[in-house]
């Protein structure tokens, strides 16, 4: 405890409701030093972006921080070396006062999760930066730009000058990050708080994120409290851990312990999914083992989809563009073929063309039913397609969304018996019940509806929907990434489970290496449309060959903290990112 | 998942309403409808108003047309219950006081002075003027009416014929609340055909419909209103005319319901539950009645129950203006032409009831649309993702 | 990109031009007889001497045995050479009676718009701000109130009031020594003197949903995480408030003025008849009602042209103030 810049002490903060007072933040005391980073780990609704953003005093309405203090040493930063009692307790300054709106962007800069939903649409990104400096530092509106010029150089955005002059929507995710960070450094502040910054960016774009937020904090020394749900993460950069559960720091310490020896038990569960879903599952090597992947089942032959998107006042004028460009894949019986890519890949819609959701430009997918037979189901129309739809299933990924609110489970579940007509109406809720029994939910759950259930549960709902009428093949399209990692870990086991109750074979798509490698026996990488490489998933996770797949491997981050700095990240730059 | 931390509204709703479990859309809408006062209020206004439209000729207590060249613009009179006169005794009853004319020697106006000597009775469900309810089953009785069969009693005064206003804001309410209904009726099925049509071709057809509810909304709604109804022939019997000026009503606002339906089902299609009931074996059809349809009614009924006002106002100024309805129908818009000078209202103003009959029934069908449309997503707290 | 979507918009509307001149030509055709008909009755009813050449030119002038497509392309043409036809009921050319009272009628529509923003926005705005609290909630009552009252039932009400209790006359726009006066500064104080109460009346029910618009468009903007954003830099929230979401949720507003308008004009109409303005509702109202076919069909025009020049104006005025339509 050397050089605190940040303390919060016994802090609470509520949110009254229709039914009482909700605890968000209970009782939670965490400190931040100078040049060092403090990860505040959880698990949604742990709180922990309330605490963040509880230091500001910018909890969304009704929410009010109840008790504590959030201490200020102003004394320990660079701007304010010597001073000793300058101290300001931020808890204590009324929450639209000037005197916490002179911390707020100068002291303590806040960056957010979405960074395309947080920056203003209508503002250029300039405009947005000079406000920051502007705010806190009497200087002219031209030196103001020149400095946010240098702001982006400072952030690796390419050609600032013209940059400077766009608006947020005409930046790629990544580059709207940066220019937040641009923002939030704006005054040179002394304790950066970083709320998720890199949940909703893939992984390569996260690796370069934290790269740079880790040498801006080198070269400023400032302090960074960094939220985030991912332990690979936290492993990469902590100095320090707080681990958050339902409102309260359950653990404090530094990484090496808190990875290697937690002592609270929610650390450990959290630690033990995160470590069991960082090697292949036992359970699929044990079954493969004793059952080897059989015939094929799905043959995908140079698929390709192109989507057209109309423009015009009439919509006449066509633009092409390729999502899918000659992909082939095969999945044998009984095996889990995974298929990883980031945002943009065109995964999701090989996924939906293998499904048949919509139309293929050109390719075939050759489908082998129970009976046999091999069809092309590209070349088939919707009506023609029902009898495949029966043996091939899909998994969403929107727990929510997926599930009509307006149906009850039993009947979600049972809709694709009841269209097959070979239940009697008895039997069909008879047949639910079991469905349900299977995917581990109460029989109770069939008259109540699916807002009476939580994502992971919801997520089960799907499941026994995929599986009523007793498919071959499920396409599970990022079937966990709406979850916790406990609750993916869950997911992922009873899909294995299913699979050698039913024999199912699984197209799992996910950007999640992590989750591929748990789950999948091979791998196909898509980069951009293509799938740049295909292999057994340990050979090409522990040897890749694309330059592509080594990029994305390395940009992983690995959840121990023993291998930081370890290994070598390389990028992959066939085209590089950039600011239009 | 990007849903906040604080995403506690599941746990919140369950302790409040204890089956919310097993709680289906409408059971979940008219919990979310029941805690908006005013909306409730307003929805039973509205009820009653279409009640007193079905029941016209049992709750007025005279026929609208029934001229009195006696009480040419008589003043209201407020019902009482004790009486005390020198004629018709004392004593507890329902009665309002009598009036009596009066002719100003100098300026030959007619003036109206109370009469402290007599009382008109009122009784309720006495027989009254024969009528046949809803033009069929002959009846004599009337909820309340004049005790004595000759006299006449005005709660809302009377008009320039001495006919009685309250009778025919009763019988008013019955052509501009349908009038409003009806219009809505057409325009949805218009609206909801085109729309839907819209939604689910998409490519060129929705792009030609798109342009095409752009060009009728560009035009100037009361123009077109105002020259179609001019169009319409003069002979034309009260009923046809009734019927075109809905049909025209109608013909400007469909758009409105077009654009909700098409928008509604544009956002349903790329749904995931409805590709799951795609990948069913769910048909088209069952796709959109059974899965879509649900979802996009309540939407589609807070649509509707907001634009019957706008009917009733469209109505209610086409008439008031002469290229409306005209009399003999009795619609609120035709019983404020008589307040159309300045001369009629200052000598009796109470030829605005039906004014204000019309902003009665305009704010609370708006009060009931807007707790419908709040209710009508039932969901939203609990789908934060 | 900008510039190319202006032309685009711009081609886009001459269609709109001439489907909407049909509709309006469509409109005054509808009565069944011909026009020369009435014109002739009109003529008879006024003692006039019928000259059976001079109606038989009327019929050659205006094509009116030919067929309907003829008869609207002469009448268009004619139009676009500003030659509208003549009125029968005033036996003047039509051109000679509309641009006055058209433009008073702009300049009532204008005031009005004014009046109305003036006061919705800022009205919505705090009651966006102050929700659930007693002044909302007067607001919204009052907004509820402005909605179910049709404007010429508002126009009746002050008029009854103005007479009965000031015993002032308050229809008409000018005194009675300005009303055939020709225009100076002193004509021009008078109309102020007499149109902030049609201002006033028009604007009631579009300012009422206009402050409902604005409170729920900003309602929707001010939990938008870019708020967060903005309070997290140290922005005070009054200027945080007018530079983030009242910038915002005044799009949609901007888009609408073009478009709010011409609706302004033609929904003055009834308001007009009532308070016997000069403005060019009551003249449509009268040339619909005795059938001058020529006088209805340029008014009709004209407001249409109105509301296509205001959809224009709207979409391009959209596009300077959000840049993401223009780059879409």
């Amino acid at each position: 405890m050397t050089n605190p810049v940040l303390e919060i002490q016994n802090l609470i903060t509520e949110f009254p409701t229709r039914n009482g007072v909700f605890r968000a933040v209970d009782d939670v005391s965490l400190t931040v030093e100078a040049g060092r980073t403090l990860c505040v780990v959880g698990e949604s609704g742990s709180g922990k972006s309330v605490t963040a953003r509880s230091v500001l005093q910018i909890v969304d309405h009704p929410g009010r921080i109840t008790q504590g203090r959030i201490l200020l040493h102003r004394h320990n930063t660079a701007r304010r070396q010597g001073d000793e009692d300058d101290i300001v307790d931020l808890a204590a300054l009324p929450a639209r006062g000037p005197e916490i709106r002179a911390i707020r962007g100068r002291d303590v800069a806040m960056i957010f999760q979405e960074p395309m939903s947080a920056l203003s649409p209508v503002h250029t990104i300039g405009n947005q930066i000079v406000e920051a400096i502007r705010l806190h530092e009497a200087i002219s509106k031209k030196d103001a730009m020149d400095r946010a010029v240098e702001l982006l150089r400072l952030v690796e955005i390419p050609t600032p000058e013209k940059a400077i002059k766009r608006y947020t929507f005409e930046y790629s995710g990544g580059m709207r990050q940066r220019a937040m960070i641009a923002m939030a450094i704006a005054c040179n502040p002394s304790v950066l708080i970083a709320d998720e910054p890199t949940t909703a960016l893939d992984v390569t774009i996260q690796a370069e994120i934290i790269d740079l937020l880790r040498r801006l904090q080198q070269e400023t020394g400032m302090g960074m409290m960094f939220i985030t749900h991912d332990m690979g993460v936290v492993a990469e950069i902590a100095d320090e851990v707080a681990v958050m559960y339902r409102g309260q720091v359950v653990e404090r310490g530094a990484p090496l312990p808190i990875f290697e020896a937690p002592k609270e038990e929610y650390t450990q569960r959290l630690l033990a999914a995160v470590k069991r879903l960082d090697e292949p599952s036992p359970r699929r090597l044990a079954m493969r083992a004793a059952s080897p992947p059989g015939a094929t089942a799905l043959k995908v032959d140079r698929l390709a989809k192109h989507f057209y998107l109309s423009a015009g006042l009439l919509g006449l004028r066509k633009e092409t563009f390729v999502a899918v460009n000659d992909a082939s894949l095969e999945l044998r019986e009984g095996e889990n073929l995974g298929i990883v890519g980031e945002s943009g890949s065109g995964k999701t819609t090989l996924g939906r063309c293998i499904q048949g959701v919509h139309g293929t430009t050109r390719g075939a997918i050759r489908f082998t039913g129970r009976d046999g037979r091999t069809t092309d189901l590209a070349k088939l129309k919707e009506n023609e397609l029902r009898p495949a739809w029966r043996e091939i299933r899909m998994v969403f990924q929107d727990p929510f969304s997926s599930l009509n609110p307006r149906m009850t489970v039993g009947q979600i579940i049972g809709e694709p018996l009841l269209l097959l007509r070979t239940h009697s109406k008895h039997s069909l809720r008879q047949r639910v019940c079991e469905l349900l029994d299977v995917v581990g939910l109460p029989q109770s759950a069939y008259d109540r509806y699916p807002h009476a259930f939580s994502g992971g549960q919801r997520q089960r709902i799907g499941i026994a929907r995929a599986i009523a009428p007793e498919p071959r093949v499920i396409i599970a399209d990022e079937a966990t990434s709406a979850l916790d990692v406990s609750l993916r870990i869950q997911i992922l086991d009873l899909l294995l489970d299913l699979q050698e109750r039913m024999g199912l074979s699984f197209l799992l798509i996910s950007h999640d290496i992590a989750v591929i490698r748990y789950f999948c026996d091979r791998i196909a990488v898509m980069h951009r449309g293509k799938i740049v490489e295909t292999g057994e998933t340990e050979a090409v996770c522990s040897n890749p060959t694309h330059p592509y797949t080594r990029s994305l491997l390395s940009a992983v981050p690995v959840p121990d903290p023993r291998q930081r700095g370890k290994h070598v990240r390389t990028r992959y730059r066939a085209d590089a990112e950039s600011a239009a | 998942m990007t849903a906040p931390d604080t995403n506690t509204a599941l746990p919140e709703a369950a302790t409040e309403i204890p089956d919310v479990e097993h709680s289906s859309q409408w059971k979940l809408m008219w919990w979310a409808f029941r805690r908006h006062r005013v909306a409730v209020i307003g929805g039973v206004i509205v009820l009653t108003l279409y009640f007193v439209a079905a029941f016209a000729e049992f709750l007025a207590p005279f026929a609208p047309q029934s001229t009195s060249s006696q009480n040419v613009y008589h003043p209201p009179q407020m019902p009482r219950l004790f009486y005390d006169t020198t004629y018709d005794g004392s004593g507890f009853g329902l009665h309002v006081r009598a009036f009596s004319r009066e002719r100003d020697p100098f300026t030959l106006q007619t003036t109206y002075v109370p009469d402290p000597d007599r009382v008109i009775f009122i009784s309720f469900f006495a027989k009254g003027t024969p009528y046949r309810l809803w033009g069929l089953i002959p009846m004599e009785r009337r909820l309340f009416t004049a005790s004595n069969p000759g006299d006449r009693f005005y709660l809302f005064g009377a008009d320039r014929l001495g006919r009685d206003m309250y009778s025919r804001v009763i019988f008013g309410t019955r052509v501009s609340m349908t009038i409003g209904l009806v219009g809505v009726a057409l325009a949805l099925i218009l609206g909801v055909t085109l729309g839907g049509i819209s939604g689910y071709l998409g490519g060129v057809t929705d792009a030609v419909i798109q342009r095409f509810v752009e060009l009728v909304l560009a035009l100037p709604t009361i123009p077109i209103w105002l020259g179609l109804s001019a169009a319409l022939p003069q002979d034309w019997s009260p009923l046809t005319r009734y019927f075109a000026i809905t049909a025209i009503l109608s013909l400007v606002g469909w758009t409105e319901l077009a654009r909700v339906v098409r928008g509604r089902f544009l956002a349903l299609r790329n749904e995931d539950f409805v590709i799951a009931a795609r990948l069913d074996g769910a048909t088209r059809r069952r796709v959109i009645l059974r899965h879509m349809a649900p979802s996009m009614a309540s939407h589609i009924i807070a649509s509707v129950t907001l634009a019957i006002p706008l009917m009733i106002i469209a109505e209610t100024s086409l008439s008031f203006l002469g290229l409306g309805l005209q009399p003999p129908m009795v619609s609120w818009g035709v019983l404020l032409r008589e307040a159309q000078n300045v001369q009629s209202i200052s000598q009796a103003p109470w030829l605005f009831i039906p004014g204000a009959a019309v902003v009665l029934g305009v704010l609370s069908l708006n009060f009931l649309g807007d707790g419908i449309r709040d209710a009508a997503d039932p969901y939203s707290e609990v789908q934060t993702s | 990109m900008l510039l190319g979507y202006i032309f685009w918009r711009l081609v886009w509307s001459v269609p709109f031009f001439f489907a909407a001149s049909l509709i309006a030509f469509a409109l005054i055709q509808a009565p069944p007889g011909d026009f020369v008909t009435s014109f002739a009755a009109t003529l008879a009813q006024s003692g006039d001497v019928v000259d059976e050449q001079r109606l038989e030119a009327l019929r050659e002038r205006y094509g009116l045995d030919r067929p309907f497509l003829t008869q609207y392309l002469l009448w268009i043409s004619g139009v676009m050479r500003g030659d509208f036809g003549i009125s029968f009921e005033w036996q003047q050319p039509v051109s000679q009676l509309i641009w006055e009272r058209m433009g008073l009628s702009v300049a009532l529509a204008l005031g009005t718009l004014m009046f109305t923003w003036a006061v919705a926005l800022p009205l919505g705005i705090y009651s966006a701000v102050r929700k659930y609290t007693v002044s909302d909630y007067v607001l919204t009552t009052v907004g509820f109130f402005g909605l179910a009252m049709p404007n010429f039932l508002l126009a009746l009400v002050m008029m009854y009031v103005a007479v009965v209790f000031f015993g002032a006359d308050v229809s008409g726009l000018f005194s009675e020594e300005y009303q055939r006066a020709p225009w100076s500064w002193a004509k021009f104080v008078d109309l102020l003197k007499h149109i902030w109460l049609p201002i006033a009346i028009l604007g009631l029910s579009s300012t009422a949903s206009l402050m409902r618009i604005m409170r729920a468009n900003l309602l929707d903007e001010l939990n938008k995480p870019y708020v967060t954003t903005a309070r997290a830099k140290g922005v005070s929230e009054f200027r945080l408030l007018m530079k983030y979401p009242v910038r915002i949720a005044l799009n949609p507003f901007v888009s609408t003025i073009g478009w709010a308008f011409p609706q302004l004009i033609s929904g003055a109409v009834i308001t007009a008849f009532v308070l016997s303005l000069p403005t060019a509702g009551p003249l449509l109202l009268q040339a619909l009602l005795s059938q001058d076919m020529f006088l209805a069909g340029a008014f009709i025009l004209l407001l249409c042209c109105l509301s296509i020049i205001g959809m224009l104006v709207s979409d391009i005025l959209l596009a300077f103030v959000d840049p993401r339509i223009r780059y879409r």
